[in-house]
């Protein structure tokens, strides 16, 4: 990792280290469940080339999944995680395998499509409770021995999953998978001329980027108790491509601020009722104008250094 | 495996809707030759090119590559075989780092590579063997620099210092002194001459200097047809090829 990145992991760490101590441990764990989401969305954008619009679907069913284990099924809640993430697994090497054969909008529509198809599944299946979604999901004890209820223990569970999330796509992102995975991105037809079969790479990627997804949609159900349409609806997965774009496509930290600065919009202007989608969209917007490598992009620009 | 002959093709044909783009092409690359592909613009060269590297699928005919039929095969698959391409258009990895452009084609000799777990640290190993090859094209200076920032006729060096780290038994250039200066073009048709030791190249160029100085072997395509084919004195000499390439009798 270079000296940048390190130094700049190393002040996240002091502020996920600090932050229940000075904010609502609710308010972050939320910002770290959706940084998770768009560091996972971020993945296919920013490093395979591939813009999902459909990622609602992996982060919802993850949720739906997590909630289900928990509440019906019983399970602890690590083990209840693991469930939706297997679920976000299974569901995104079935939609990559269908989604990869095609390139740019046209593999951005299929995805949204797939997306909505669950969506609709979610709104008529028994078992997530249609409108009402699944609600009052018991957070349940880690390893059956810690209590999770209490909001500053799950605090620690979700700062771990995160990081351990986080990390690994940088591992991924810096391995010899992620080196030809890059190449794709840059060009695809010159990648296939060395001999790599491009297709292979890049639903691997999408079935990485889909569990991950699934994992931070199920921390999410576990950290409020409930799965509700809201997570596998289509806004959720315009959320993930808003906050990569505005913390910076293809950076290792972008994501994560996006996701702060998303957050905190939300509930800072939570007061002007439907006006904060009105907000975002103009912030939207002005970062498309103006800044377009997003914050970190722009930070990175100007050190001349990757963050 | 052996025979005079590398690459053979036997009635390639490719049709994009009725429009027949190459027709019946029987083409013979022989072992280790330079063989030029030329013809006026719209003669189908960059389709023929793209036949051969399987990137278009033929309407009809085979392609045998080695003696073996490689008509059925994905473009993936016919890189892997040794049969490497460049592309018209300079084809680099822009974000990637001169050397990670070369490493990543050096890269393919541990296999796939899907190990997303691993560190990349493990791929310094290949990269005294770029930094060689990169001094081989005069590279050797830039290469922690984003490959996109080059200039074109760097480029161009350093796609060819990809396609020789895959160690090709059959190079195909497409052009590889399109939109050249005269120095570029000097430094390229040099390059190639020095990498000929040892395989086999098809290329399909425009610039008939090239094409005098390099190849053994010359087939001239019009329409989609092959015209004539012979050495550069031979094809030169001949008065339908004048007429189609040069539109005029005179040349």
């Amino acid at each position: 990792m270079p000296r940048s990145q390190a130094i700049a992991l190393a002040l996240l760490v002091a502020f996920i280290a600090a932050a229940p101590f000075l904010l609502f441990p609710v308010y972050v764990m939320k910002v770290l469940c959706f940084a998770l989401y768009a560091c996972a969305f971020n993945l296919l954008l920013g490093y395979a080339g591939l813009l999902s619009f459909g990622h609602a679907a992996y982060f919802g069913m993850g949720s739906y999944l997590s909630a289900h284990a928990a509440k019906v099924w019983g399970f602890t809640p690590e083990l209840a995680i693991v469930t939706g993430g297997l679920t976000a697994t299974a569901l995104g090497a079935a939609f990559g395998y269908l989604a990869i054969r095609r390139q740019g909008i046209y593999f951005a529509m299929i995805t949204l499509a797939l997306a909505q198809m669950v969506y609709f599944f979610c709104v008529q299946a028994p078992f997530t409770g249609g409108e009402d979604g699944i609600q009052a999901v018991p957070r349940g004890a880690l390893l059956g021995v810690l209590d999770l209820t209490p909001d500053f223990t799950l605090y620690w569970v979700v700062a771990a999953v995160f990081l351990a999330g986080f990390l690994f796509l940088y591992r991924i992102v810096h391995s010899p998978f992620g080196q030809v995975l890059k190449a794709i991105r840059d060009n695809e037809p010159r990648a296939i001329s060395l001999g790599y079969r491009s297709d292979d790479y890049k639903l691997l990627a999408f079935v990485l980027s889909a569990a991950i997804a699934g994992i931070a949609g199920g921390t999410k159900a576990i950290v409020f108790q409930i799965a509700t349409l809201t997570d596998v609806n289509w806004p959720m997965s315009g959320e993930a491509v808003l906050m990569t774009l505005l913390g910076g496509i293809g950076t290792l930290f972008g994501p994560v601020v996006g996701a702060l600065i998303i957050v905190t919009l939300q509930a800072e202007l939570a007061q002007f009722g439907a006006w904060v989608t009105v907000i975002q969209g103009v912030i939207f917007v002005a970062c498309v104008l103006a800044f377009r490598r997003g914050v970190v992009g722009e930070l990175q620009q100007a050190i001349r250094r990757p963050l | 495996m052996g025979g005079d002959f590398v690459l053979e093709t036997e009635g390639l044909t490719k049709e994009f809707r009725g429009f027949v783009a190459v027709k019946d092409v029987a083409l013979s690359v022989r072992r280790g030759s330079v063989h030029a592909i030329i013809g006026p613009n719209g003669a189908g060269k960059t389709t023929c090119f793209n036949l051969l590297t399987k990137f278009l699928q033929p309407t009809r005919g085979v392609i045998r590559y080695e003696g073996r039929d490689i008509t059925a095969l994905k473009p993936a698959e016919v890189a892997r075989l040794g049969v490497v391409r460049s592309f018209q258009i300079s084809a680099v990895f822009p974000h990637l780092t001169v050397l990670e452009n070369v490493r990543v084609a050096l890269q393919r000799a541990r296999g796939g590579s899907y190990d997303f777990w691993r560190s990349e640290s493990l791929l310094s190993r290949y990269e005294d063997r770029a930094r060689a090859l990169l001094a081989d094209v005069g590279l050797d200076r830039y290469e922690n620099v984003p490959a996109g920032l080059l200039p074109y006729g760097r480029k161009r060096a350093l796609e060819i210092a990809t396609t020789l780290a895959l160690e090709p038994k059959l190079m195909l250039l497409d052009e590889p002194t399109a939109g050249m200066t005269h120095e570029d073009v000097d430094r390229v048709v040099d390059l190639i001459r020095r990498v000929r030791a040892g395989r086999t190249i098809l290329l399909v160029e425009h610039n008939l200097k090239v094409v005098a100085g390099l190849s053994d072997t010359i087939t001239v395509l019009t329409r989609g047809q092959v015209l004539a084919e012979g050495d550069y004195a031979a094809i030169s000499a001949n008065p339908e090829v004048k007429t189609a390439y040069l539109g005029t009798e005179e040349g």
